[in-house]
């Protein structure tokens, strides 16, 4: 009873407090100028903007998650722990790299239109004074990661770690962020070449994605395939992965993260991004079935990694046109996208006998190729050859670029620490020979 | 005494387990094996490439058993344990020589 009257009391007495308060302002309250309320205004959608592409990175962020699963669940017990570490460790690499120099030669100010300059280490802020810069570099750096985090799957179960350290730190420090300033640098200081020609790459279908798979076509190149892939005959060999379980939850938070990827691409919060999700969904969905009907006639079975790949097939391809093309083409988009992606994964194995085990090179290069391409042929205010043009170009020279220096960078890497582990650690498992740890010890023996 | 050596098909250990717990069998072992017979592998599909199990996963059971109670439990196994199909498995019955319990020293019959 004590008590309750305690609480009334104190209620009472916050109410009195508030009012106060109340009337204060209105007293002080002049009647508002209209630049008052345009300011007012602008504070709300400026704030609005940070929440929304934060929001955006936040998710893009845990994209890493989804490749970590992906990559893991289509590769053996043996090796898990190690592609734990490499999706670890090239977000850490990547966001120290990106920090003190991919930024910079991304998005600084451009006078050559092929590199930036300036704006290294987040200093803009010491001169602007504005926050901003925070929020886009935290959306630009889950890109970078993005674009590296590609390679390791192409390059599984065989790449030494201190190479992949290497590798990934180059790609998010160097390769990535040149080629994005070709593309993207106009969306803070810079302005890049292709930009300028009107290359339309929204939210990174080459930038990100063809960047990364083309590097991890030059890897898996230089690697080689892994023991028992090719018989003696040439014929490729199945090695199943250790978990379809874990490798569709990874295309699950793939998806996902896809939203924030995509329609956070705008980095603008307005009814844009509600559009670019529908067309973004919708092409997921049309590449998981046209890839599944594609698996179910080749192989008389709906095949279930053929059809994850798909999904991403289709999420990979709309990547570039998202924002300008409708949503009847983005399914179309994605239907073409989850048959160019199974028919690509067989050639790669069966005619260029490169051993890619999760898809990399075809889900990231192949796909982002034909996405890039697509946002000229169903581009919706009309389709011209010179924009075709234009978007082709951009494509020839993620090619060019990502996987050319990519040759040259494994081959240094091969020639000085080394790319590949030894047989007897690649048969023994990465896990044990290069970590120390089994993934799984209580759980299952990895196999031999 | 006897042991009872049973390889049959993973889903069929809780029938087989039912029908020996009836006949007041109480104890046994089993363990998850793999391997082949005239059944032979069967061909599983990853990524467009067929590939060949060649060790089929099965259960094996182990009971061993006085003399006169060996025939009645392979009858209720075999009862238990048949579909029909290729790959129901196959019983050993061998001799054993010695039976010890560990925590009391029994041996013989007294440890069965």
């Amino acid at each position: 009873m004590k008590n309750k009257f305690k609480y009334l009391s104190l209620l009472v007495l916050i109410m009195s407090m508030t009012s106060a308060v109340f009337a204060e302002e209105v007293v002080q309250q002049a009647v508002p100028t209209i630049q008052d309320v345009v300011g007012k205004v602008d504070a709300v959608q400026k704030n609005a903007n940070y929440v929304w592409t934060l929001i955006a990175a936040f998710l893009v962020f845990f994209m890493q998650a989804g490749f970590a699963m992906v990559e893991t669940g289509l590769t053996r017990a043996k090796n898990a722990a190690n592609i734990m570490m490499k999706n670890l460790m090239d977000y850490v690499l990547g966001s120290l790299a990106f920090f003190f120099i991919g930024f910079g030669l991304m998005f600084g100010t451009n006078p050559t239109g092929f590199y930036g300059t300036d704006g290294f280490m987040i200093s803009d802020f010491a001169k602007e004074k504005d926050l901003w810069v925070f929020a886009f570099w935290m959306f630009q750096v889950v890109f970078a990661a993005t674009a590296s985090t590609i390679v390791s799957g192409a390059m599984a179960e065989r790449t030494k770690f201190i190479a992949y350290l290497i590798y990934s730190a180059v790609i998010s420090a160097f390769i990535y962020p040149v080629f994005g300033s070709w593309c993207w640098g106009g969306l803070y200081h810079g302005k890049g070449w292709l930009e300028k020609m009107g290359f339309i790459d929204f939210a990174g279908s080459t930038v990100v994605h063809s960047i990364g798979g083309w590097a991890a076509l030059a890897g898996a190149l230089m690697l080689g395939p892994r023991l028992g892939k090719y018989g003696t005959d040439g014929k490729p060999k199945a090695i199943p992965g250790h978990s379809i379980t874990l490798a569709a939850l990874g295309v699950f938070i793939l998806f996902f993260g896809w939203f924030g990827f995509n329609p956070g691409s705008t980095t603008v919060a307005g009814g844009d991004a509600a559009k670019i999700a529908v067309n973004t969904n919708m092409a997921a969905a049309a590449g998981g079935l046209s890839s599944m009907i594609t698996a179910w006639i080749l192989f008389k079975k709906p095949e279930a990694t053929m059809t994850l790949n798909g999904v991403l097939a289709g999420l990979v391809a709309i990547t570039a046109p998202c924002n300008n093309v409708s949503t009847m083409s983005s399914i179309i988009i994605g239907l073409i996208a989850g048959i160019l992606v199974v028919i690509s994964v067989l050639f790669i194995e069966k005619v260029l006998k490169v051993d890619d085990p999760v898809g990399a090179v075809s889900v990231h290069g192949v796909c982002g190729a034909f996405g890039t391409l697509s946002a000229a042929i169903f581009n919706e205010s009309g389709f011209t050859f010179q924009l075709l043009y234009v978007q082709a170009l951009g494509v020839v020279s993620a090619f060019v670029w990502s996987f050319g220096l990519c040759l040259i960078m494994f081959f240094i890497i091969k020639k000085t620490v080394g790319l590949r582990v030894s047989k007897e650690e690649e048969m023994e498992g990465l896990d044990i020979m290069e970590h120390g740890n089994i993934a799984y010890p209580d759980f299952v023996h990895a196999e031999k | 005494m006897k042991k009872i050596e049973a390889i049959i098909k993973p889903f069929k250990l809780d029938e087989v387990k039912e029908a020996l717990s009836e006949i007041g069998i109480k104890g046994m072992t089993v363990s998850e094996v793999k391997g082949f017979g005239r059944q032979k592998g069967h061909i599983e599909l990853y990524r467009g490439a067929e590939y060949e199990i060649s060790f089929i996963p099965k259960i094996k059971i182990e009971i061993v058993t006085q003399d006169d109670r060996a025939e009645e439990i392979v009858e209720v196994i075999i009862k238990a344990a048949k579909t029909g199909n290729i790959g129901d498995g196959k019983i050993f019955l061998s001799e054993v020589q010695e039976i010890i319990r560990i925590r009391t020293g029994e041996r013989g019959t007294e440890a069965v």
